[in-house]
Formats: C-alpha cells, structure tokens, sequence
C-alpha cells in the first residue's frame, strides 16, 4: 500500500525553542560543526492509493490539521 | 445570565471558570465537547487545560469538536466568547483570532502571579476595567507564545485589538508583550493568563480577575 509523508516545519521567522534546545546540547557533547537545528514533525499516512483525488485530500488535511499555516509549513511526497 | 462552559477532554479549569461566572453573578452552563449543542447559554469561556493531551498542537484537536462547529458559529453571530489559556490557543487554531500560541522561548513552564496592563476595555469581557488600569492574576502555561507575522501585529495594534499586555519581564516570549487579544467585533477574547483565578481572596493574588466575568453579565444584562 502506498505511503504519503507529510512533513511540517515549523516557519523559517517562528523561534523554535525545542531546536533551539537541541542545538544548545550539541556542544556539551562534542559536536562542533552544527550552526543551528529546527525540529519538525513527520507524518505518514497510509491510503489505498496514491491517486490525484486523495494527493489532494493530503493537502487540504495537510494544511488544516497536521499544520497551523500561521507559525508552519508543510511539505507532501509520496513514498513507494 | 447564562455563561456555558466547555469541558474537552483534558480541560482543568472548568469548574473554576463556572465559579468565577456564579461570583459574577452570572448563571454557568457546563457545556460538553461531544454535543453539538450550547444549551440556550448567552456567552461561552473555553477554559484553561491540555484539551486532548494537547497532542499534535495545543488547541489543534480541540477545534474539530463538535461543540466547536456551534462556537464558531455563535461567535461569528456576535455572541461572547472567552478563550483563557488553551482556551486561547482554541481560539486562534479555530480561526476566531488571528496568531497562534507557542512553545515558552525559555522552554520552561511558568507559574506566576502576573501584572497586566488592560489595553482595551471596550470588549464584551473587558468594560469593567479602564483603558491602561493595570492587575494583577495568576498565569501558568508552557506553550504561551504569542506570535504573528509583522502585519498581523500591526493591524491588532493599530485598530485597538490588544486587549491586555504583560507589564515588566515578557515570561514566555509573546511578541510585543501581547497577553491577550479579541476579534474586530471585539465580542471574542482570548487571553493566556488566568483571571478565573483571581477572584477571591482567599485562593488567589487578589480579585483582579473578576471584571471579565461582570463585564460579560453586565454586558449581557443590558442587551
């Protein structure tokens, strides 16, 4: 059965404490290289089939449910 | 008067809500999230709380229940509407209110007797203060945020859509301080701090609080 990933990130001008956290432990382990992380989410929804019809019913649950348009932003792929 | 009040799954300030609206001299509705039903109430608080564990967004869920679809609809009619805490973050995922509420920037939950500064006393919840009177009233949230983008700020400060703002240190991180907003109607208010639990002197900092709640049954009264 085909698989849609919706990923949601939170907006580039939104402060995200939780990556902020994340990239505050990085040194206190050693890690050096990383300038800066954002957390996101991922979903994966498993349908019947990938088709037009439900592509777009990903969307719209995309950008009502999974998402808040105001602070994020989602991406849609499909997944074989 | 009667001021229902929504129970979600995960609300923990409902029947102290219900209890500011009595002190107020109002008559509080416990209203259910699974009804599609208001029950004849004047007014609607969505109270303070995790609604559904506050999984996936604060307020994200909570806006799909049933008794959502006749808030909304109540609110768009003119009908008062109170948002305090995740019944803010409701508000705003429910599109009532512009913005959403986020993660505290400091990543930690506060708890606090907060000082306000009423900005607008012209809604359906805020007459019986002053323009600039400042109060005093309990705030406890982890996710309390405000954010918006630029343009959005401006407009709700610009037509007067500020309803309180933090005075002195911003404890979670809210642009321009901004604790607690309404609508153009300014029959919907939300707000992250907890004027239900300022009503007593008993089990709070003082009865700041209380005008919210006569504001609304005076309002009520004299329609």
């Amino acid at each position: 059965m085909p698989r849609i990933v919706v990923d949601v990130m939170p907006k580039p001008e939104i402060l995200d404490p939780q990556g902020k956290a994340v990239h505050g432990a990085l040194p206190r382990l050693g890690f050096h290289a990383v300038t800066d992380v954002r957390q996101g989410k991922r979903f994966e929804l498993e349908v019947e089939a990938a088709d037009d019809a439900t592509l777009a019913e990903v969307h719209e649950l995309a950008g009502t449910l999974l998402s808040n348009p105001v602070i994020e932003d989602y991406a849609v792929r499909v997944e074989a | 008067m009667k001021i229902g009040v929504v129970t979600f799954p995960g609300s923990l300030d409902d029947v102290d809500a219900q209890r500011a609206v009595r002190l107020a001299g109002g008559e509080p509705v416990a209203l259910w999230h699974g009804d599609h039903d208001l029950l004849g109430v004047d007014a609607v608080i969505l109270p303070g709380g995790f609604s559904y564990g506050d999984y996936l967004r604060c307020g994200a869920i909570a806006r799909f229940a049933p008794v959502m679809t006749e808030v909304v609809a109540a609110a768009q009619g003119g009908m008062p509407v109170l948002g305090i805490c995740n019944g803010f973050q409701i508000l705003c995922e429910s599109h009532l209110l512009p913005g959403a509420l986020i993660r505290n920037n400091h990543r930690t939950f506060v708890c606090r007797d907060q000082v306000l500064q009423v900005e607008n006393a012209s809604t359906a919840w805020t007459t019986a203060y002053t323009a600039g009177q400042q109060i005093t009233v309990p705030l406890k949230n982890g996710e309390g945020g405000f954010v918006a983008d630029t343009e959005t700020l401006d407009r709700l400060e610009g037509e007067g859509q500020v309803v309180v703002r933090y005075v002195g240190q911003d404890p979670n991180g809210s642009l321009r301080a901004i604790a607690g907003i309404t609508n153009e109607r300014g029959n919907v208010v939300g707000l992250m701090p907890h004027p239900e639990h300022a009503i007593e002197d008993l089990t709070g900092p003082g009865t700041d609080g209380l005008g919210f709640f006569t504001s609304a049954v005076q309002a009520l009264m004299s329609v």
